[in-house]
């Protein structure tokens, strides 16, 4: 063992055996960081120059009708936007859109899963249509929707209406808001199904037959064995759907154009319709912004809730 | 009370039959032990007994009522299971009072029974926590109380200790036979661990192949086994069994050449034995002595020896090839290769015919008091 001390920066070869680990494993760490930057750097100018540009859109007025007038205007369109009487109706919509798709997807799915979890004939193939809409781009299922179910001339719905000799409905100006919930929970509920029915495959059946055992019937089992079970999945649906379901876009886009009035629109189509319709880019970009905001709020209280339940350990 | 009988219990999955006529009388108080190799068919046989699997054909009666085709819970019967089966969201205080308020006993009568389960089972200290906060021991413990409180009439255990390290195994199985003792109720245990047979059970069931091959206390199983299944299935290490031929027979036993070399007279019955017929003799390790080389006119080759400290177990290679099992005092000094001489107890050695069923002996071993 050589006890002569090393001056640094001057290491050899012959060091010290951990010496050249460390220093191996230094050289390793910074090749990494070489390696990775080009991703991270595309990653940050992939966000950073949006951002930073619709901050600068933001601060000016920006109209596309009157291309030459971009004058600093402060924070005017950050005032305009919010006292939009759309805005509030924007905000409204957004939250009841996302909370009742929320409550029907994971109620009926929960429900489907727990059905379909059962053994019957044809449970492959019932499962992969439970799945099917999940495959099926927003767009096109809104105008089926639109125009083969919900058409109070030709659709489906209103031949049902007929039959029973009722008045068919005309969906998306009686209730267009319940229209689009409809919609968007028929294309989401394929996705809670897929979470819940794996988790259903997780319950541990030893447990059912105990409890089967200590006297429970099939509500007591669904009730203290199956949701306890699916507190966990459930969090997961929530949390990805929320972070969906904020920016639905497509399926309001292509039924009721955010109408009639202000009744479907939220957010997302807000900010579409100032900025490409009112061709406000500026008053968008505020908007835009400040929906950033909101759902950095609600996913900051969404990691809180949900994240304690998923690494809260069984 | 709590008879339980079983008459004819037949179990198919398709056309794969389970269990194939089962007869079984259980008697109050009793602690049964189901043992057989794996897909034998015990924990088919229990938890049709539990009515967690519907049985094909044939009836179960507790207390001379059929329960044959009643729901679980209706049934008076508690199980233990092997993943003990806990409810993870629920506290132990809660697992275990979980069928009380399901059967909408009242507050004061379930904390009284809980209390006195979690006395019992010296778990006061946990009631408050999560099962996944527990140790297995607990966990186990824990299961036990589950079915304590309910005060059923006949307790089920499938397999319960095989998730338990090899220490623990061994306190909870003196705790189990404890438990059996203070509770003074009717107990079925399946298990593959003829140690945890041996030692719990009053009378011990051998499976195979979904059907009983005998059932005995433990010491009848071990002097007395019926057939050549239930002789090598039961003992530690197994007992070793050597071909050989009748040459002779009278009144006090028959005369087999064996083919490893010695002519041996095993104290059986005579009749029904021919000359010429081709038997097996069964002999447990622990009736086996190795003497000398010139001591005996039986030898083999000493093949490993395997050091315990109390006893060594030898393995022991014949002329012909056939391995012995023997058991040596903790001090054997033999080593690998040696040539040594064989002496059996012939009267513990058994007789077995080509079907493989024991020829009775002469001489039955004394039942325990």
């Amino acid at each position: 063992m050589k006890t002569t001390p090393l001056h640094s920066g001057a290491k050899s070869v012959s060091d010290d055996s951990a010496e050249s680990v460390s220093g191996i494993a230094k050289t390793n760490a910074r090749i990494s960081r070489y390696m990775v930057s080009p991703s991270v750097l595309l990653l940050l100018v992939w966000m950073v120059v949006p951002l930073s540009m619709t901050i600068y859109f933001s601060l000016i007025r920006y109209n596309l009708l009157y291309p030459d007038d971009n004058g600093f205007v402060g924070l005017e369109n950050y005032e305009y936007f919010l006292t939009d009487e759309g805005f509030g109706a924007g905000m409204s919509n957004t939250l009841l859109l996302v909370g009742a798709v929320l409550l029907i997807t994971i109620v009926l799915g929960v429900l489907i899963s727990v059905l379909v979890n059962q053994r019957f004939w044809g449970q492959g193939v019932v499962r992969v249509l439970l799945i099917s809409p999940f495959f099926i781009m927003p767009t096109v299922s809104a105008l089926i929707w639109k125009n083969l179910l919900l058409h109070p001339v030709s659709g489906v719905f209103a031949a049902i209406w007929t039959f029973f000799g009722a008045q068919p409905v005309d969906w998306f100006s009686e209730y267009p808001m319940l229209a689009i919930i409809i919609i968007v929970s028929w294309a989401w509920l394929p996705f809670a199904i897929l979470l819940l029915m794996t988790a259903m495959q997780s319950l541990d059946q030893e447990q059912q037959e105990a409890a089967r055992l200590d006297g429970a019937g099939p509500w007591a089992l669904f009730y203290h064995l199956t949701l306890p079970h699916l507190a966990r999945p459930i969090a997961v649906v929530v949390m990805i759907e929320t972070i969906f379901l904020l920016s639905i876009f497509a399926e309001i886009f292509t039924t009721t154009g955010g109408g009639p009035g202000y009744e479907t629109t939220n957010l997302a189509f807000l900010i579409y319709s100032q900025a490409l319709l009112q061709f406000d880019v500026g008053m968008a970009s505020a908007g835009g912004l400040i929906a950033v905001v909101l759902a950095n709020v609600a996913a900051f209280f969404l990691v809180r809730l949900v994240g304690k339940s998923l690494t809260d350990k069984n | 009370m709590a008879d339980l009988t079983i008459t004819n219990l037949r179990k198919s999955y398709g056309d794969v039959e389970i269990l194939k006529g089962i007869n079984l009388a259980i008697k109050d108080h009793e602690f049964v032990v189901f043992v057989g190799p794996s897909g034998c068919g015990k924990s088919t046989l229990l938890r049709s007994i539990a009515g967690l699997e519907e049985v094909t054909s044939g009836e179960i009666f507790l207390d001379g009522k059929e329960i044959t085709e009643l729901a679980p819970a209706k049934r008076d019967l508690a199980m233990v299971f092997q993943s003990y089966a806990l409810y993870p969201h629920m506290t132990v205080r809660k697992n275990m009072s979980f069928a009380l308020e399901l059967a909408g006993d009242s507050k004061d009568v379930i904390n009284t029974k809980v209390t006195e389960a979690a006395r019992i089972l010296e778990l006061e200290p946990l009631l408050e926590r999560k099962p996944k906060d527990l140790s297995g021991g607990q966990r186990q413990r824990v299961a036990i109380g589950r079915s304590i409180v309910r005060n059923p009439k006949v307790f089920l255990f499938d397999e319960p200790l095989s998730n338990l390290d090899a220490a623990l195994r061994i306190q909870m199985r003196l705790e189990l036979a404890r438990l059996h003792h203070d509770l003074n109720a009717t107990m079925i245990y399946v298990t593959h661990d003829q140690v945890e047979a041996m030692t719990l059970a009053d009378k011990v069931v051998v499976l195979s192949q979904g059907q009983i091959e005998q059932v005995g206390s433990p010491m009848e199983l071990y002097h007395h086994p019926v057939n050549q299944f239930v002789a090598g299935f039961l003992g530690m290490p197994k007992m070793s069994f050597l071909p050989g031929k009748v040459v002779g027979s009278d009144a006090d036993g028959v005369d087999v050449e064996l083919m490893a070399g010695p002519g041996v007279r095993v104290p059986v019955t005579s009749e029904g034995v021919s000359i010429g017929q081709k038997v097996t003799l069964g002999v447990r390790p622990e009736h086996i002595r190795v003497t000398a080389a010139d001591e005996s006119d039986f030898h083999g080759i000493l093949d490993i020896a395997e050091h315990l400290g109390s006893d060594t177990f030898c393995y022991v290679k014949t002329d012909t090839k056939e391995t012995l099992t023997v058991r040596t005092p903790g001090d054997f000094s033999g080593a690998y290769g040696d040539r040594i001489g064989l002496s059996l107890d012939l009267q513990h050695c058994h007789l077995f015919d080509e079907q493989g069923m024991a020829i009775a002996k002469l001489n039955r071993a004394p039942e325990p008091a």
